[in-house]
């Protein structure tokens, strides 16, 4: 209830999403409840009873300036904090030599790691498919694309959502701060298999993510074989 | 009742006089009242199938991959389950059959065709003709909407916002014909719309009473006029679109088609374009009903006029450039995502300027509660839910969480349930007397109200909580996904909702047609409201009002006015002030 149904949140920016969340929360429910006063108010108090008659009047200029004026203020405030969340997270790319490629098809996510000579495209690239492992604490670049149909990466933990869209490279990012597994849904349909389009993100502690690297990612390392390479 | 009624020598010149035959008369009318009830009984008829489509769906969210009752006669190789493409077509359907053949219809087809020119003072619209062409070639784009539930492949299943490339390539949905008949109807409707449109345009600018000054009319005429330009402006876009659209998928073409040249998002940009207008088309109507109808049974002028219809105006002007709200994750550029943003929370102040002027009408009114009354005061409470969740999807960091899960098909269904549909039922319940010359029957007119307003709360305001929980709208079954098993029990509580909603409307439906034959017959003026169409007979004869047209004298919302015995005072009857409708 705390939460106000709200998932966990363990990424950075997911704080901030989640802090102007509950800031219109708190706007909304007091204009809500206040109208709602007045409503019923108004309805009981002004009911039709024998002998009086309704007042004859067909407004007031100040009060027209004054709710006009008054939302103005809180939406343009609302406004302005609204964008320093915006850019940080998708305006901007922190500094980080953590990139991973994502290229959605129907109905997977076909994830790419660069391998030891940190570039994509070569023949050390490691795929896996609809698990995508990182450290935690660590910005992650992931480069998002799609080979058929727009679909849309989002980890309801990590307050990401972008979608990808075949003929596009979009870059994005986004961080982890506990170690766990995190479920990975496509937002967007995405065809008769878009329910249960869906991975998870390993979050690991550094020691750990290490120790899945060496296994994994290094030359020889035993990352499974995967049905289609993606084109680049 | 009718005593204030101007148009006494109106009683004699009944409708014999223009006898046109069944045919004429019925059918392929030019009577701007049978083409609106023409569009009421479309929208009506076209709203039980889209009301059985979101049960299907509500039941699959539910329950998921269990039989539904009776449709194992439609799905006879699962024998009632439903399969994931069958699903996708199910809550595309509902949403395309809702949108442009039941809130559509009713609201601009319905009303504005039955009201504007009997509220203007007119005796038809300005191009009959042209009126029964709009009504007649809906008819073919319902039909061959219809159709696309009978061709192989099955109806289009990418949703009603239909995105590229899932929309545009065959084998990336398997759909064939049910797209293509999508597209072709939407086409049609497309020109319908247009010719009603500049229809209504011309009517409302050149048709009105003398004395009938812009600032004269009614709001909800105000309403329906507005309406009509954003119609005539964003129509002809989605109809652009959905041409390309059907040339990608038949000429080998690719406006969206990466492969070929295109870009998916330009999809995304005509059809929001045309889209978030769309929105304002569906509410306008409404708010223009709910205006008319609160002045009445509050006995008190609309608080506002003017910042009424301003409101609305400003509405018309910014609803075109708010539509990237619908694209802040799509893809497009970050910097036009704040710019729309900012766009978005402006025109929010609109609606709060609407919503406390209703407040004023009320304050210090004297309000009694019928039904067109209880139905209207749904319709504000429900935009006013409606109107604050979005301010959520306004900013651009809370809407990255919360765009495409249930939180957004929950403001929608506020706004377009709560809002437009809440607003028809008031719309039906106020003006059948005028349509139909019956009054509908109030007992059951509260079996519908009641029960409605608490199934719709109790159906989609959980839609919030699971929205907020994560829960993506059209996936098939949230029990695939592990996060949303603890709020599985949400999904329940919504499905009985919408299966008690759906039988509320038993009442409402038994009541329309009963009382078209059955109902009370109805005096010219019912509700003793101020307005012209309530000068004329009900129902009004062929061409509306007798010899003479009646000459406006006034505001439209003079209840109560002091020193006046009566508490309201028709438009149509000289004021002892004789510049009265001037003060406001």
């Amino acid at each position: 209830m705390l939460d106000w149904w709200l998932p966990e949140n363990v990424s950075s920016f997911g704080g901030d999403i989640d802090w102007l969340f509950h800031l219109i929360y708190a706007i909304t429910a007091i204009t809500g409840i206040l109208v709602f006063v007045a409503l019923v108010a108004f309805l009981v108090m002004y009911r039709d009873r024998p002998g009086r008659r309704a007042r004859y009047t067909h407004g007031n200029t100040t009060l027209e300036i004054v709710w006009t004026v008054v939302p103005s203020l809180i939406l343009v405030i609302l406004t302005f904090l609204s964008v320093p969340a915006w850019s940080k997270i998708k305006m901007s790319m922190p500094a980080t030599d953590f990139v991973v490629e994502v290229n959605a098809k129907q109905f997977n996510w076909q994830v790419r790691y660069p391998g030891a000579d940190g570039k994509f495209g070569t023949d050390d690239d490691k795929q896996f498919l609809d698990e995508l492992h990182v450290p935690a604490n660590k910005p992650i670049r992931v480069i998002l694309k799609s080979q058929d149909v727009i679909h849309s990466f989002f980890v309801p933990s990590f307050r990401i959502k972008q979608d990808m869209v075949p003929g596009r490279e979009i870059h994005a990012w986004f961080d982890a701060s506990k170690p766990g597994k995190y479920e990975w849904p496509c937002a967007e349909l995405c065809g008769f298999g878009h329910s249960g389009m869906k991975g998870w993100v390993y979050v690991h502690t550094p020691a750990d993510y290490a120790k899945w690297a060496a296994e994994n990612l290094t030359a020889d390392g035993a990352a499974p074989a995967q049905e289609d390479k993606p084109k680049s | 009742m009718s005593a204030h009624s101007a148009t006494a020598h109106g009683h004699a010149d009944t409708h014999e006089h223009h006898d046109q035959g069944f045919f004429r008369t019925y059918i392929f009318s030019t009577d701007h009242k049978m083409i609106g009830r023409q569009f009421l009984f479309m929208g009506l008829a076209m709203m039980i199938l889209g009301g059985l489509l979101a049960l299907v769906v509500r039941w699959q969210l539910a329950w998921p991959e269990t039989a539904i009752p009776g449709m194992s006669v439609f799905l006879p190789q699962t024998e009632g389950v439903l399969e994931p493409g069958q699903y996708n077509m199910a809550f595309t359907m509902h949403a395309t059959i809702m949108i442009f053949f039941v809130v559509m219809p009713i609201l601009a087809g319905g009303f504005g065709n039955f009201l504007i020119p009997l509220m203007i003072g007119a005796r038809d619209m300005a191009f009959p003709l042209l009126n029964a062409l709009s009504f007649w070639t809906a008819v073919p784009a319902a039909i061959i909407m219809l159709a696309g539930f009978f061709v192989e492949g099955g109806h289009a299943a990418s949703g009603w916002t239909a995105y590229a490339p899932l929309s545009s390539v065959v084998q990336y949905t398997g759909v064939n014909w049910g797209q293509n008949l999508w597209c072709i109807s939407l086409f049609i409707l497309g020109i319908s719309s247009m010719m009603g449109s500049i229809n209504y345009i011309t009517t409302v600018i050149n048709m009105r009473a003398p004395g009938m000054s812009l600032f004269r009319m009614p709001l909800v005429i105000w309403s329906l006029f507005i309406t009509a330009i954003l119609l005539l402006l964003a129509l002809p876009v989605l109809t652009s679109g959905v041409a390309m659209l059907l040339f990608d998928r038949w000429l080998g073409t690719s406006w969206f088609l990466p492969s070929g040249g295109g870009e998916p998002l330009l999809w995304q940009h005509l059809f929001w374009y045309f889209g978030h207008p769309e929105v304002y088309i569906l509410i306008l109507p409404a708010m223009g009903i709910a205006s008319e109808i609160l002045p009445v049974f509050s006995r008190k002028p609309i608080f506002g006029y003017h910042a009424m219809a301003f409101s609305m105006i400003a509405i018309a002007f910014l609803s075109w450039i708010v539509y990237g709200h619908h694209m802040f994750v799509s893809g497009m550029s970050p910097a036009l995502g704040m710019a729309f943003m900012v766009s978005t929370m402006i025109i929010a102040v609109p609606s709060a300027i609407k919503t406390f002027n209703w407040l004023g009408t009320l304050w210090g009114g004297r309000i009694t509660f019928p039904v067109p009354m209880l139905n209207a005061l749904a319709f504000v409470s429900m935009f006013v839910i409606g109107g604050l969740s979005g301010i959520f999807m306004a900013s651009t960091p809370v809407d990255i969480y919360i765009q495409d899960t249930y939180f957004i098909v929950a403001h929608i269904h506020y706004v377009v349930f709560g809002g437009s549909i809440f607003a028809a039922f008031a719309g039906i319940y106020y003006w059948f007397p005028k349509m139909f010359g019956r009054q509908m029957n109030t007992v059951l007119g509260h079996l519908h109200f009641w029960p409605t307003f608490v199934f719709f709360n109790l159906t989609f305001f959980p839609m919030h909580i699971i929205g907020v929980g994560g829960q993506m709208r059209r996936i098939y079954n949230p029990l695939q996904y592990e996060f949303l098993h603890s709020q599985q029990h949400w999904n329940v509580i919504i499905t009985i909702g919408a299966i008690g909603l759906g039988i509320a409307q038993i009442p409402f439906f038994i009541n329309f047609i009963a009382s078209i034959w059955a109902g009370k017959k109805a005096p010219a003026n019912p509700w003793n409201a101020t307005t012209l169409e309530w000068s004329a007979p009900s129902p009004p004869p062929h061409l509306n009002w007798g010899a003479t047209l009646p000459t406006v004298y006034r505001g439209p919302y003079e209840y109560s006015v002091p020193e006046e015995s009566a508490d309201f005072s028709p438009q149509s009857q000289p004021g002892r002030a004789p510049a009265g409708g001037r003060r406001h």
